[in-house]
């Protein structure tokens, strides 16, 4: 049962994803990747990973790409009709089978985690719930919690001086 | 395995329960709202429903009249719109609304033979950051109805709803933050369970007591989410036609004006559960009642699951018409003025919220 489902979500995602690349409208694109990373979100729960879940659909399929597709629809791109766009593709082939084959490589050693026989595959109670994930953040990985904070807000405060400014 | 099969089709019986509920008030609260804006505005208001000569009792006759009309009529794509996303535009918008309802708990348990059932179609125990991921979802429908549309007035229609939704989300966040911080829980059956019993013996131990700030955020903030008056700069039909569904006939049309109330359905159950106790019914417990002066009442589980389901729907009716009565209450904010009090107004309040909730429980300890 699970087995059909995640080949059935793992099409679906990669198919996604390729319409993020192959789609001529830049609305469309932006919608298959909201669905790209929405499947992740259930990929997650798979994983037992049910906060990160909410997290993805909350952040990034919700938030950050309404504020995407926002800003298409009011620079109202239209599909680019520029041949030109031909001339890089050679380079932009190149550097794709190069990234390919790293990420090829890195994959390596994955096959040696997965799950088989003789491993244990369950998790620990509690896995992936809110209390595990918020005491892990607020005592192991504190410090890097407050980093990200710090970036945040210094970002936060950049945006508000640039959009100031140019109020004037 | 027995077990796995009867868990699942409880869960699925439940669900079909939950979302017939849901759609056959959504219908109903459309006859409310008319009769309540004849009420306000002092006329009689939709009575012209007759079936062969037989006007009924206006409630059947509407409830059966409207979404046929609805149904029966022509649906219009107009030229130049994009078409996919045209037609999947309401679908998109009427999705996330319906399955929220999943989490939000309508009674305690109920035991049949050895089963104990949870009367909640989804406990999750990410439930409110399930809720804000699908009202999040939501801005969709809006964004891509008013874009797809080839029309200006509905592109500017769906930019003002993105940006009064992401707006308003973050006041709504903020006063869900600070009852999480206060039941320490984010799944709302144990939330619901958490208010029962009484303050000072009398009162009923509902978060309405605790947080009434909270309470109003929330409920400006959820009727600001659900995109009604007065905050219904999308779709005001004074300035934009119609907003974001102008282009819109027939069922589609119906599958926006449907997601507006059961968005308003939502805004009420979340009200009820969070702040007036959800299923809790004063003095109920378990077994039965137990009254301040110490008489007690014992009762069998199904009464009292039954009294709770019962308790919980009284509470969704009357935030609804709540709701309905602010509706027509209240004249339209301008856009500039509803921008003003989701930022400057309710987002700081929120924050304040928080703040004094999290400094109370860490001087007092929770509850």
């Amino acid at each position: 049962m699970g087995f059909v489902l995640f080949f059935i979500l793992a099409a679906l995602m990669v198919g996604a994803a390729a319409g993020v690349v192959l789609c001529r409208h830049p609305v469309r694109s932006a919608m298959c990747l909201v669905m790209t990373l929405f499947v992740m979100a259930v990929f997650f729960i798979f994983l037992d990973a049910d906060f990160v879940a909410a997290l993805q659909v909350v952040v990034y399929a919700g938030a950050i790409m309404v504020v995407f597709l926002f800003v298409i629809m009011l620079l109202n791109l239209q599909g680019d009709p520029d041949p030109r766009r031909a001339r890089g593709g050679f380079v932009a082939l190149g550097l794709s089978v190069l990234f390919a084959l790293v990420l090829l490589y890195l994959l390596k050693g994955v096959g040696a985690l997965l799950p088989g026989p003789g491993m244990a595959t369950d998790v620990p109670a509690g896995f992936g719930s809110t209390e595990t994930v918020g005491l892990r953040l607020f005592t192991h990985y504190l410090l890097q919690f407050e980093i990200t904070g710090l970036l945040m807000l210094a970002s936060v405060i950049g945006a508000v001086v640039l959009a100031k400014r140019r109020i004037g | 395995m027995d077990s796995v099969w009867f868990d699942l089709a409880v869960t699925g019986v439940m669900a079909l329960i939950v979302v017939l509920n849901v759609l056959q008030l959504a219908g109903s609260l459309g006859w409310v709202e008319r009769k309540g804006s004849a009420l306000i505005q002092d006329r009689i208001g939709a009575n012209r429903a007759a079936i062969f000569g037989f006007t009924g009792f206006g409630l059947v006759n509407t409830l059966m009249a409207d979404p046929l009309k609805f149904l029966t009529k022509e649906d219009i794509i107009p030229a130049g719109v994009d078409r996919l996303f045209h037609t999947l535009a309401p679908c998109i918008h009427l999705f996330p609304a319906l399955v929220t309802f999943a989490v939000i708990p309508f009674g305690d348990v109920l035991i049949i033979g050895s089963h104990e059932i949870n009367l909640q179609v989804a406990p999750l125990n990410i439930g409110i950051l399930y809720i804000l991921a699908m009202v999040s979802l939501g801005v969709y429908g809006v964004v891509l109805g008013g874009w797809a549309s080839n029309n200006r007035w509905s592109l500017l229609g769906g930019i003002r709803g993105s940006a009064q939704m992401i707006s308003y989300e973050l006041a709504m966040g903020l006063a869900l933050v600070a009852m999480i911080m206060m039941y320490g829980t984010l799944d709302l059956q144990a939330m619901a369970r958490a208010q029962s019993g009484t303050i000072l013996g009398v009162l009923p131990n509902w978060g309405i007591f605790y947080q009434p700030l909270a309470f109003l955020i929330f409920l400006t903030a959820g009727i600001a989410e659900s995109k009604r008056v007065p905050f219904d700069l999308p779709e005001s039909e004074s300035e934009l036609v119609s907003g974001f569904f102008t282009e819109y006939s027939g069922t589609k049309h119906l599958m926006f004006f449907m997601t507006d109330f059961v968005e308003v359905i939502i805004v009420a159950g979340l009200a009820a559960t969070l702040f007036f106790g959800g299923w809790q019914v004063p003095y109920l417990y378990r077994d039965g009642f137990h009254f301040p002066g110490g008489a007690t009442l014992l009762l069998p589980n199904l009464v009292v699951a039954i009294l709770q389901v019962i308790s919980f729907s009284v509470k969704v009716l009357f935030f609804c018409w709540l709701q309905i009565m602010i509706r027509w209450t209240l004249p339209r904010f301008r856009y500039d003025q509803l921008m003003h009090l989701g930022w400057i107004g309710m987002l700081p309040l929120g924050f304040l919220n928080a703040i004094m909730t999290a400094v109370v429980i860490l001087t007092w300890g929770q509850r």
